[in-house]
C-alpha cells in the first residue's frame, strides 16, 4: 500500500512520486529489497530527504526505524543535497601515496568547500570516497560521471573551473 | 563471412576508459572505415588489459604488437603505417625505462614476460560481452563435465586435491567449504560470490569481472553443483558499474545458451544467478554481514559459529567464495587439481592475482606463481622506483594487512611466509611506497579507514580504534609522548584479541607492522618533532634551507596565495602569515630544501 497522497517536498516533483510508486511497487514482495529501493529512489531523487525514507517504509511496510536504520548505515546514502555537480576524490592508498591529501587541501581551500560539505552556491559537493579501483591513475578525482587521472593540485583546479 | 585478418583488441577497462579509450576506439574505427579497410581489420573492446599506468593500450592480433598510451590523434598515422604499410609505429611502442630498449612485442615486455595467466588468461583476449568468444576459449566446458561426468563428491575432492585457498583474504581451503556446506542439511542452499572488493588499491575482483565475467559465473555453477544449490547471488560493490553492467550482459547471455536456469545442459540441475548491489560499506566484505545486507539489513557481522555453511543467508546453508578464486574453478576441474597443485609452495598453490600500485613505475594487474618474491613483482614486473627515489615499504593486505620493509623484499608470495614478516596475503593489494612516504602517516590513514568503517556493533573495535586514530594524530601532529608508543601497542594486541570479526582482528595490523619496522619514525615524531618523511603537516616549519636551495623560483612560481618571495639568485622566503600549508611547493621543489 502507498499513500493516496504524496507528502510536500520541495525537491520532489510529481513525475519523481510517480516512478518511485513504481519502484516501490516492483519490489514490495521481495524479501530484502530496500537497500536496492534506496538506491533506486536516491538515484532520481538525488538525496534521501526524510519525507522519503518514511514513504519508503510506508510503501514496503517496514517500520520507519529499520530504514532509517539501514539508510543510515551505508555510505551510499545522503541526507543532504548535493550540489549541481559531485566531486569525488578517491581516498584509496594508492591515491593517498601518491598525494590526493594535497589535492584535497587545495580544492577546499580553493571553492571554499569541507570534505561532505557543498558550496554556498550549490555548484559542487565534495565527496571523499574509498577505493574506486583506478589506481593506475592516482590521484583519481571523478566528477559527476567523468573520471581524471594523475590530478595534481594545480590540474585539479584547472578541471573544476569548467564545470559551473 | 568475411576474412578478418588482423585484430585490434583495444582495452576497455576503467583505467583505459578514464583515459579516454573511447575517443581513440571511435577515431580508429572512422580511420579504418576511411581507408577500407574496416571489413578485414576489427576492433575488438577487451576487458581490463592489466597494464593500466601505460592505458589506452592496445594489441595487434596475431602479430602480437602492443601499443600504448594512445591518444585520438595518432589513429591516422597508425593506420597508414602499420595497417597499410605494415610498419609499426615506433612512438607508440613500449619503452622499457630502465634500458631504454623499444619492445613491440607485448610477451616479450618484462611487466608481461615474467607474470603466468591463469586467472586472467582471457583478458585482453576475448570481447567480455560475447558469450562465444568465451566458450571459443574452453568455457562452460567444466560446466558440461562437472554435471555430466562428475559426481558432487568428485568435484569436492577435485577441488581440495587442488589445495586453492580462498584468495579474498584470510586463505580458507575452498574444497573444505564446500564439503562443509554440502554435508549441512538443508533443501534450500546458496551460493555467494564475494565481489565487494572494498580493500583500498585492490582492483583485481574489478579486473577479472571487467575481462571475464563467465569465468565467475562458471566457478559459481560447479560450486552450486558441488553443495546442491539452486540459486546464486553475487554481491558486487555499486562503485564499479563497469563491471555491473557486464557480469548483468553475461548472465542474461548464460539464461539464453541454457547454462543458468532449470535443467542446464539437459544434466536435470537447475542453477540461477542475481547480481545484488551494494551500498558502501566495507565491513560487508566480512561474511557474515554481506549475508545480512543482502537480506536487507544493516552489514553488521555476528559471531560464529554457526559458520554460514551451516547457517548463512536466510539461516539457510551457504558457500561464500571470493572472485578470484571461483574464477580458478573452472580451470581445476577442466586440468584436475594435480595439475593446478604442480605449481606454488608447499602450503598455497596455484597463482596468484595482484593490483600493483604506488610508487612503482608499472602499475597495473600482476599475476604470478605462488612463491614468486615480491623484489621480483615490484622490481622485475613493476620497474622498480620512479624518480630515482629509494624504496622503503610495500604494503599488503590493505587495511588488514602490513608494511613490509626492504630487508624482507626476498619473501616468496605465500600465505605463510607473508604472515610471519607480520603482513597478510590479504586480497592483493600491493601498494609500493618511497622514501618520502611518512609510516607514521601511513599507520593514521589506515586506522581512519577503519574506525570509519567500523560498523560500531562490538566495543573493542567501536571504542578502540577510535582510540588509536587519536593517539597516531596526536603523533603526527607533534603533541606525542614516550609512553603513546607502549599504549599503541598495548591496545592495538587487546583489540586484536577482543573484536568480533575480521574487521577489528586484522585492523592494528598496520600499526604494529608500522611500530615492528619503523619505530624510529615514531621516534622521530616524538622526541625530536620532525617528520623524516616531511609528510606530516604540522611539524614542517616552513622554511627554506639555504644550503639546498638552488635559487630556482619554482617554489614562488607554484605558489597559489603569493606567500612566497624570491628574486633571481636569492634563496626563495616563505611569509608563515600569508602561508595556507597547502605543501604545493614541498611537491614542487625537486631538491627538497623546504622543510
Amino acid at each position: 500500500m502507498s499513500h493516496d497522497t504524496h507528502p510536500q517536498h520541495p525537491d520532489i516533483d510529481d513525475d519523481m512520486w510517480k516512478k518511485i510508486d513504481e519502484i516501490i511497487a516492483a519490489n514490495r514482495d521481495i524479501p530484502g529489497s530496500v537497500i536496492t529501493v534506496l538506491r533506486q529512489c536516491q538515484d532520481i531523487v538525488g538525496y534521501m530527504p526524510v519525507e522519503l525514507v518514511d514513504y519508503i517504509s510506508y510503501g514496503l511496510n517496514l517500520s520507519r526505524s529499520e530504514v532509517y536504520g539501514v539508510a543510515s548505515f551505508y555510505a551510499l546514502f545522503s541526507f543532504e543535497p548535493k550540489g549541481r555537480h559531485l566531486i569525488r576524490v578517491c581516498m584509496g592508498t594508492a591515491c593517498y601515496v601518491k598525494g590526493i591529501k594535497e589535492t584535497v587541501n587545495r580544492i577546499c581551500n580553493h571553492f571554499d568547500l569541507k570534505e561532505g560539505g557543498v558550496t554556498e552556491d550549490r555548484r559542487f559537493s565534495l565527496e571523499a570516497v574509498r577505493c574506486l579501483g583506478a589506481c593506475g591513475l592516482a590521484p583519481v578525482m571523478v566528477v559527476d560521471q567523468d573520471t581524471y587521472g594523475a590530478v595534481k593540485a594545480d590540474k585539479a583546479i584547472e578541471i573544476l573551473e569548467k564545470y559551473k | 563471412m568475411n576474412k578478418v585478418r588482423t585484430q585490434l583488441m583495444l582495452c576497455g577497462g576503467t583505467g583505459c576508459h578514464a583515459n579516454d579509450s573511447q575517443a581513440f576506439h571511435e577515431a580508429l574505427q572512422k580511420e579504418l572505415e576511411r581507408q577500407g579497410l574496416a571489413e578485414e581489420i576489427k576492433i575488438i573492446e577487451t576487458g581490463c588489459n592489466g597494464f593500466c599506468a601505460v592505458g589506452p593500450v592496445m594489441l595487434v592480433q596475431p602479430e602480437g604488437i602492443f601499443y600504448q598510451k594512445l591518444r585520438p590523434e595518432d589513429a591516422p598515422h597508425l593506420v597508414e603505417e602499420h595497417f597499410l604499410k605494415g610498419r609499426p609505429v615506433k612512438k607508440l611502442l613500449y619503452v622499457e625505462p630502465t634500458s631504454k630498449e623499444t619492445i613491440p612485442i607485448m610477451t616479450k615486455i618484462p611487466f608481461f614476460a615474467h607474470q603466468m595467466f591463469w586467472v586472467m588468461r582471457n583478458k585482453g583476449v576475448i570481447d567480455p560481452e560475447v558469450i562465444d568468444e568465451y566458450i571459443a576459449r574452453d568455457g562452460y566446458f567444466a560446466v558440461a563435465k562437472a554435471l555430466k561426468e562428475m559426481t558432487p563428491e568428485q568435484i569436492i575432492e577435485e577441488v581440495k586435491t587442488s589445495g586453492l585457498r580462498g584468495r579474498g583474504g584470510a586463505g580458507f581451503p575452498t574444497g573444505l567449504k564446500w564439503e562443509f556446506a554440502r554435508r549441512s542439511p538443508g533443501e534450500i542452499k546458496y551460493v555467494l560470490c564475494n565481489a565487494d572488493e572494498g580493500d583500498p588499491g585492490a582492483f583485481m575482483d574489478r579486473s577479472v569481472l571487467e575481462a571475464d565475467p563467465h569465468a565467475v559465473l562458471e566457478g559459481m555453477i560447479i560450486a552450486a553443483r558441488a553443495i546442491d544449490a539452486h540459486q546464486g547471488y553475487i554481491y558486487a560493490r555499486t562503485e564499479y558499474p563497469l563491471a555491473i553492467r557486464r557480469l548483468g550482459i553475461a548472465i542474461k547471455q548464460a539464461r539464453e545458451y541454457g547454462l543458468l536456469g532449470t535443467d542446464i545442459l539437459g544434466s536435470g540441475f537447475d542453477f540461477d544467478i542475481d547480481i545484488y548491489q551494494g551500498a558502501g560499506a566495507f565491513v560487508c566484505g566480512e561474511e557474515t554481514a554481506l549475508m545480512r545486507s543482502i537480506e536487507g539489513r544493516r552489514g553488521m557481522p555476528r559471531p560464529r559459529p554457526p559458520f554460514p555453511a551451516v547457517k548463512g543467508l536466510w539461516e539457510k546453508p551457504t558457500v561464500l567464495n571470493n572472485v578470484e578464486t571461483l574464477a580458478n574453478i573452472a580451470q581445476i576441474i577442466l586440468n584436475g587439481g594435480q595439475w593446478y597443485a604442480s605449481v606454488g609452495t608447499e602450503t598455497s598453490k596455484g597463482t596468484k592475482v595482484f593490483a600493483l600500485s604506488g610508487d612503482v613505475n608499472n602499475i597495473g594487474l600482476v599475476e604470478v606463481p605462488m612463491g614468486t618474491s615480491l623484489r621480483t613483482i615490484i622490481y622485475d614486473i613493476g620497474g622498480g622506483i620512479p624518480n630515482k627515489k629509494k624504496f622503503k615499504a610495500v604494503q599488503l593486505g590493505g587495511p588488514s594487512g602490513g608494511c613490509i620493509p626492504e630487508q624482507h623484499l626476498d619473501t616468496p608470495v605465500d600465505y605463510e611466509a607473508i604472515a610471519k614478516v607480520g603482513a597478510i596475503m590479504g586480497s592483493g593489494g600491493v601498494i609500493v611506497m618511497d622514501e618520502n612516504t611518512c609510516m607514521v602517516d601511513m599507520a593514521r590513514f589506515f586506522m581512519d579507514f577503519v574506525q570509519d568503517e567500523s560498523c560500531g556493533k562490538c566495543t573493542p573495535c567501536r571504542e578502540g580504534t577510535r582510540r588509536l586514530l587519536q593517539l597516531l594524530e596526536k603523533i603526527c601532529e607533534g603533541r606525542g609522548e614516550p609512553e603513546d608508543l607502549d599504549t599503541l601497542e598495548q591496545l592495538s594486541y587487546t583489540i586484536k584479541d577482543t573484536a568480533l570479526c575480521g574487521l577489528g582482528q586484522t585492523g592494528p595490523n598496520p600499526v604494529l607492522s608500522t611500530l615492528r619496522y619503523f619505530r624510529d619514525e615514531y621516534e622521530a615524531h616524538i622526541y625530536e618533532k620532525r617528520c623524516p618523511a616531511k609528510r606530516c603537516v604540522a611539524l614542517l616549519k616552513f622554511e627554506v634551507d639555504e644550503d639546498l636551495c638552488t635559487r630556482c623560483g619554482v617554489c614562488f612560481r607554484s605558489c597559489p596565495v603569493e606567500a612566497i618571495t624570491w628574486k633571481k639568485k636569492e634563496v626563495a622566503r616563505i611569509d608563515k602569515e600569508k602561508c595556507i600549508k597547502c605543501m604545493t611547493c614541498f611537491e614542487k621543489c625537486r631538491f627538497g630544501a623546504i622543510f
